[in-house]
């Protein structure tokens, strides 16, 4: 060891500090020029974002919400209507699909050998085949040639008829309620269009085949020994799958989940394929009606943005759980 | 920092670059300074947006050609600033897409039938600038025969399809709530998956351009099953549109446009174009007919316009009655009428300020 102080261009601590500010700096600088670039440019089309148009009154119908909306209200509040119906379609989606692609996965497992051909079977068609093509698909083939009124296809406690799904549900004075036929029209406490039915058929069922992949490999990833081990401790295969296979599988599966679930919430905004009034489809009405497209595009941009975010917080959360933890 | 100073020497460069560019072409445009136009002329065709599916406006006939009134506007245009009406790249675009298109450049020329208002003619709103009216439309309503639907009260609690992002949806959604009918919007993306919706029969009945209505009826195997109802809940003024930042070009769009219902005023037609050409030539007492046709004169220079642009435009597509004629009247599909179209001379509303 030499004597005197080490110059800092030989400094271990320093050097790499240095380079990173140096890296970030160069991006700040980048950044910087790109977004006053842009103002600029804005300014000079004079389409400086502005969003005092929210507050005008949007003059659109929405034909279904979960929140109460009429034509009368402000854009930001049509935009939240839209919001709440992607969010509406991704939450049963993500729920539907978890469902069907656990219930695949798992059955490509099965010692019936016409449950595993089933399961391949649908795997293989759903997954390669594009995700409008089978939107449009559930909505113009299956969903809108379902016949209307009496016609229209029975079974216990539900109805299928061109103008929406009739379910059975309490009504308000709390009494099961099955649906009725009145004037050729169709009455029950609980109806989803056509519109809700076929995106969320499509996005469940292409959804679960990329799901039933997951499962697949997750259990895959077990090893066979787990199963030996279990069936000669005198455990049922169901019982095997539940309390030694399919926890060990979750580590595999989790993060793979994360993926799909992310996925089926972008896809959703293929809505407009089948009518179906998402935020997507809010926010084009809206830009055209204001032609504010840069701060529509920003807002639709933040939205899909924040719920991927949030899906991927949660599973992230949910991965940590599952690992396996060493003591 | 340096690259900022980089860049704005750069940015320096192609500004001297362009500013000598206009100077240069300002010697043929007397004086003309538009940037839209010079690179029309550089390119050597103009961008057209047009709808691309709408029969009679533009869309693409059995024979791979696009046709239809909007795309003869387009070529009438080309040939007036070009000299020939085959120079134009057609962009099909969706109600949604169109104004983006037009006001990011990708389109020079907006012509897809697309009405007239005050946002969006309005600097504050979608900036446009209108040429003159091509069409004279009013929104309507198509029910099923034999739906019993008559007027718009029968509506009330049914499902209505109108296409997404457009005037039709506005209109629909303010009347229905003037008359206090409550009903149900379906909306749609593109006017095909629309179609097939209320074809199918998931909505009670259509809502939207008149014309529009009929073209698509025309079109159907049993057209006598569909009956458009007697409301007419809106004026849609079908416009061509140009961006607002460059005057010039949009002044020589819309006399072009002019040139074309002038043009049918006098008489001059495709047919007739060259036997007038020559009267014009040979009579200098015929003072209108010369300045009209560029014979004389100095119109075509003062719109940055070759000076026989009139005789151009007409040469490629004929006047504004042949125009519609040939797309949506007698000689088309559609048999529509002429209506509010015909010119100011027979009651109707084609109009074109004094060539003078």
């Amino acid at each position: 060891m030499s004597s005197g102080v080490t110059p800092w261009w030989r400094n271990r601590r320093l050097i790499p500090w240095l380079l990173q500010a140096v890296v970030g700096l160069v991006v700040l600088v980048l950044v910087a020029f790109l977004l006053g670039n842009l103002v600029r440019n804005l300014t000079n089309a004079g389409l400086l974002l502005t969003w005092s148009w929210l507050g005008n009154p949007s003059g659109f119908e929405i034909s279904e919400t979960v929140i109460p909306f009429d034509a009368s209200m402000p854009y930001w509040r049509a935009l939240m209507a839209g919001l709440m119906n992607t969010l509406r379609v991704v939450l049963f989606g993500l729920f539907g699909a978890t469902l069907l692609g656990v219930a695949v996965g798992t059955a490509s497992f099965s010692s019936n050998g016409l449950l595993r051909l089933l399961s391949r079977i649908y795997v293989e068609l759903i997954r390669n085949i594009p995700l409008l093509l089978q939107l449009v698909f559930w909505y113009f083939v299956v969903f809108l040639s379902l016949p209307n009124g009496a016609a229209a296809l029975q079974m216990p406690g539900v109805v299928l008829a061109k103008s929406g799904l009739y379910l059975s549900w309490f009504d308000s004075a709390l009494q099961w309620q099955l649906p009725l036929l009145e004037n050729g029209v169709w009455q029950a406490p609980l109806r989803i269009s056509v519109e809700f039915a076929a995106l969320l058929s499509g996005l469940v069922i292409y959804s679960g085949a990329f799901i039933a992949e997951v499962v697949r490999g997750g259990i895959a990833s077990v090893p066979k020994g787990q199963w030996e081990a279990a069936t000669s401790l005198g455990f049922s295969p169901l019982l095997t799958l539940r309390r030694i296979v399919l926890p060990q599988a979750l580590r595999v599966i989790v993060p793979g989940l994360n993926s799909q679930y992310i996925s089926l919430a972008k896809s959703s905004s293929l809505a407009v394929a089948c009518g179906f009034t998402d935020l997507y489809s809010v926010a084009e009405t809206t830009l055209n009606q204001t032609g504010r497209a840069i701060e529509v595009m920003l807002i639709l941009l933040g939205s899909y943005l924040v719920i991927d975010l949030v899906i991927s917080a949660l599973m992230n959360g949910l991965s940590g759980l599952v690992q396996l933890r060493e003591r | 920092m340096v690259l900022m100073v980089l860049l704005r020497r750069f940015n320096a460069v192609i500004l001297l670059i362009a500013s000598l560019a206009l100077v240069a072409c300002a010697g043929d445009g007397g004086g003309v300074q538009s940037q839209k136009m010079a690179t029309i002329k550089a390119r050597g065709s103009l961008l057209c947006g047009t709808d691309g599916k709408l029969p009679g406006f533009g869309y693409v006939d059995s024979d791979g050609r696009y046709a239809g009134l909007d795309v003869d506007t387009c070529r009438a245009v080309a040939a007036a600033m070009l000299g020939d009406g085959e120079k134009v790249q057609f962009r099909d675009l969706n109600p949604s897409e169109r104004f983006a298109a037009l006001s990011s450049g990708e389109v020079d020329l907006l012509a897809r039938n697309t009405t007239m208002t005050l946002s969006r003619d309005a600097p504050g709103g979608n900036g446009l600038s209108f040429a003159p009216t091509t069409f004279y439309d009013g929104q309507g309503v198509m029910a099923p025969s034999a739906s019993g639907i008559r007027e718009l009260k029968d509506l009330a609690g049914k499902p209505v399809c109108v296409p997404s992002g457009t005037t039709s949806e506005l209109n629909l959604a303010d009347r229905m709530r003037e008359e206090g009918i409550a009903y149900t919007p379906l909306k749609f993306q593109t006017l095909d998956q629309m179609w097939t919706a209320y074809f199918s029969g998931r909505c009670a009945a259509v809502s939207t351009d008149r014309s529009q209505m009929a073209a698509y009826r025309s079109i159907l195997p049993q057209p006598a099953l569909h009956s458009l109802l007697p409301v007419v809940m809106s004026k849609e003024p079908l416009t061509p549109s140009t961006i607002n930042a460059d005057p010039a070009w949009a002044d020589a769009v819309r006399w072009i446009v002019y040139g074309l219902m002038q043009a049918e005023e006098l008489g001059i037609t495709q047919a007739n174009l060259e036997a007038k050409l020559a009267e014009a030539k040979a009579n200098p007492n015929q003072a209108e007919l010369r300045r009209f046709l560029g014979v004389e004169g100095e119109y075509g220079r003062q719109l940055g316009l070759p000076a026989d642009f009139v005789v151009q435009a007409i040469r490629a597509v004929g006047n504004y009655g042949e125009i519609f004629e040939r797309n949506l009247g007698r000689d088309s599909k559609l048999k529509l009428d002429r209506g509010m179209n015909r010119l100011w001379t027979q009651g109707g509303l084609i109009y074109s300020p004094p060539f003078r």
